[in-house]
Formats: C-alpha cells, structure tokens, sequence
C-alpha cells in the first residue's frame, strides 16, 4: 500500500453472522444452503449478554454495536494485546445505517406513549458512530475513531482507510470493519418498496433468474498492524492489506454508472495502490448482490478490467444476504477463510449465469486455489465504489 | 413504608440498574452504590413511572441520591 511504505498486517479477525458466529462457523455457513426462501435472514436468537459485562450495558447498546463488540471480541482474542501507545492505534468503522432498530422503537414508542417515554439512551444508540466509538472505549485506542457511512460500501472504505493510516505511519494499529443491523419493518418495506429486494426470496448472485437481495445483517472486526511492529511482537499475521481505492460513480443515487465504468475505475486504483498487475489477481469476492442491476454492472467491470478469462469470482451473498454497511467486513472475512481453507466458497443458489455475466463465477461446489491477491469489491447507494486487495501472509 | 410498594421499586432497580436486590436499601447512593449515572436514572424514573401510574417531574428529581429519597417521592405520589 502507497504512502509511507510501512506494510500493513491482519493479526486478528472476528465474525458475527446468521449463518455463524465466530469464524469457523461462518466458513462452514458459507459453503452450506443459500437462502432460498426469505426476504430477510436475520438471528432467530441472539444474545448480547456474553459480550458485556451486564444486562444493562448490553441493553443501551443497538444490535449493530452489539454485533460489533462481539466481533470485536473474536478479533482481539486472535490478535493478542496490542502493546502499542493508545494514542496510536484507532477505530475506523463501516456502518450504513448504525442504531436503526433503537430509533424505530422509540418511534413507535413516542407515538403510543409520548414524548416523554422516548428513552434517554436513544441518541447515543441510534447514532451511526456508535459501533466504532464503543470499540475505541473498551480497547482503549485514543488515537483516530473516526465511522465511515457510504452505505453498502462502508466497510470496504472503512478497512482501507484503516489500512492507509498504519501504512502511512500515523497509527500501529488500527481496529476496522464493520456492523449492521438494520432490518426493520420500516426499512423492509422501503427497500420492497424501490423494488431492490428478491421478490422470490431467493438471494442468486449472476444467476440469469436473480431478482433483487435478500436483507441481512452481521459484522466483522479486524485488527490491523503495521507489518514490522507486528512481526517485532511475534504476533501471527493472517494476511496482508495489499492495497485500496475510492472512488464515486457521479451519477445516479441508486443505479451503478453504465458498464460499471466508476467500479472498473475504482478496482484500477486499487490494483494501482498495490502496485499489482490484473493478472496478479487470484480472486474476486464481488459486491454481487443478486439486483439485476448491481451484478451486471459488476460483471462488465470485472471482464474490462480483468479480460477473459476472468480470475475466479464469487459472491456470498447467496448465504449471507446483503448486510449493507457490513457487506465488505464479512465478505473481507470471507476472503481470509478462503486464504486459510485454500477454497473459494461458491456462489450460493447460483446455477445459470445471466447473458450479461461474462466471468468465472464460482457456483456449486468449493473451488480449490492456490491463494493469492484476492480483491473485494463494494458499491454503495449514492455512487460510492470501494476494492480493497488482500493477499495471504508471505 | 409499604414493603409491597418497595418490593416492586426494588424490582424496577433490579432490572433496569442491572444490581442486585441486596443492594437496594433505602440508604444506598445512586451513584456511588449501584453504579447508575444521570442517564440511567432517567430511564429507571421512566420505568417506576410506567409501574406505579405516577409522574415525575424533572424538578422534583433534584437532590434526590438514595434509594430512600427516591422511593419516598414515588411512594408518595402513588395513592
């Protein structure tokens, strides 16, 4: 990564997702079923309370920064203590949305009970930095904790901004990823309402039937450290945050740049900042979120960027659903798996791909790989792009 | 003082504070004793409310510390 040469390492990680938690589980969600039958795939029932030192510090946070925390618990465990200046290590989050559950509630409280039983905790739970701020409290990183909400993209942003405050060598370590809890009744029937959700219930990415998302939620944590203090501490570094590029589509608010043209810019920029060659790329983990739309778009990005025959491309969406804010935390996650398993996990419920998808999607069984620079695509409502490049440790 | 009144005071204690019932003796300090800042106390105030049919005006919530001090202002109020 450019700026002040220091290599970046991933130390740690954690997962909260429906399909598991913790990431073992999730690996083993993500090469089971793919959702097949619903609008939404959210915890039947989850619990806060081992992730708090009460009921009562678990009930003033959101769900979103609860599944933050609990990640972030999984990550700081694999990571071991950071022994570095507080002022020097920081929180950058991903969020799309953050505390929507809480104000909904208290919404619904205001009008059956009044104003005067809206809770006092509403505004410090429904404020989207609450998720990052909290983990910046409990690890006690002073330095920057700073929330990054470009919707779908924001846990990609968030990780590549994290990544370039170490590389640029104003932080040791930096605490990234991203949460999101935000399936509500309201925000259902807003999303079914602009038609972007599946209406079969079925989350296919690139299948020539897909027909919108599924709505999901989740979170992943990561650790990030610059890669020689890393090493100097003996930590065990995972991977390596090979690059990262921004960018936005100016365009439309919902509708992705023709040809996908701001995410072939934006994947360039990414290749650019790791100083990488498109053939150096081993794998896509693509936003694919299963809209007709997005994953056309994505697809000619990918085939323009890449050529044919494409690197090998995935979405998890098929499990997962689409967590927005949180989409490139677990799907970075995702990537770290596939650096470990050496599989990439297919495409869920995908079968036959669309005119329009001119790529190697994987679909069907786990692909065997030589692990290598995988790049993880986001786009966000409102134009924004995010590609962030990992690569195994070496 | 109704037991049965500071039974159910006790209980909101117990919930929303996250502290044991032991501790919620009439001469125990907010603050000090059962770890509840100034916006746990709105929401405890909210819930002892809901339970006992009462209102409480903010004003009136000023000086209040104890336990005791609180559950006379409810007990008060809640004919």
């Amino acid at each position: 990564m450019q700026g002040a040469g220091h290599r970046v390492a991933i130390t740690g990680y954690g997962v909260v997702a429906p399909c598991g938690i913790g990431k073992d589980a999730f690996w083993s969600g993500l090469l089971g079923p793919g959702i097949t039958a619903a609008k939404t795939v959210e915890f039947a029932d989850w619990n806060p309370l081992p992730y708090f030192a009460n009921p009562k510090e678990a009930r003033r946070s959101d769900r979103v920064e609860q599944f933050a925390l609990a990640a972030a618990q999984e990550a700081f465990t694999m990571s071991g203590e950071l022994p570095y200046d507080p002022t020097r290590m920081g929180s950058i989050f991903g969020t799309g949305i953050g505390g929507l559950r809480t104000l909904e509630e208290q919404v619904v409280t205001r009008v059956e009970k009044g104003e005067r039983r809206v809770s006092p905790f509403l505004v410090p739970m429904m404020m989207s930095n609450a998720a990052g701020a909290a983990i910046s409290m409990r690890y006690n990183l002073q330095g920057p904790a700073e929330t990054i909400c470009t919707a779908c993209a924001a846990a990609t942003h968030a990780i590549g901004y994290a990544a370039r405050l170490v590389a640029w060598g104003r932080c040791d370590a930096v605490v990234t990823g991203g949460a999101e809890s935000a399936v509500t009744l309201t925000a259902v029937a807003g999303f079914a309402n602009m038609t972007a959700l599946s209406s079969s219930g079925c989350s296919k990415p690139f299948d020539a039937t897909r027909d919108g998302f599924v709505f999901g939620e989740g979170a992943a944590v990561f650790i990030l450290e610059r890669w020689d203090a890393a090493v100097a501490r003996g930590a065990n570094i995972i991977a390596e945050v090979l690059g990262a590029g921004s960018n936005a589509d100016a365009h439309h608010i919902t509708a992705p740049s023709p040809g996908g043209v701001g995410a072939q810019a934006c994947m360039r920029l990414a290749l650019d900042d790791a100083q990488l060659l498109p053939s150096d790329i081993k794998q896509v983990n693509a936003h694919g979120t299963s809209t007709p739309l997005n994953d056309s778009a994505e697809a000619q990005a990918v085939a323009a960027v890449f050529g044919s025959p494409t690197p090998p491309m995935t979405s998890i969406k098929g499990v997962t659903g689409h967590p927005l804010g949180a989409a490139g935390a677990l799907e970075a996650a995702a990537v770290l798996l596939s650096f470990e398993h050496r599989l990439i996990p297919p495409t869920a419920n995908t079968s036959t791909l669309g005119d329009d998808i001119a790529c190697d999607v994987v679909t069907g069984e786990p692909r065997s790989w030589t692990p290598g620079p995988t790049i993880s695509n986001n786009f966000g409502f409102g134009g924004h792009n995010g590609s962030v490049i990992l690569g195994p440790a070496s | 003082m109704s037991q049965e009144l500071f039974d159910r005071f006790t209980k909101c204690a117990v919930e929303l504070l996250s502290v044991d019932a032991g501790k919620v003796t009439r001469d125990a300090r907010f603050k000090e004793d059962l770890d509840a800042d100034s916006l746990d106390l709105v929401e405890f105030v909210m819930a002892l409310e809901e339970e006992f049919s009462v209102e409480v005006p903010e004003k009136e919530l000023e000086g209040i510390t104890t336990v005791g001090q609180a559950f006379d202002l409810i007990a008060a109020k809640a004919k």
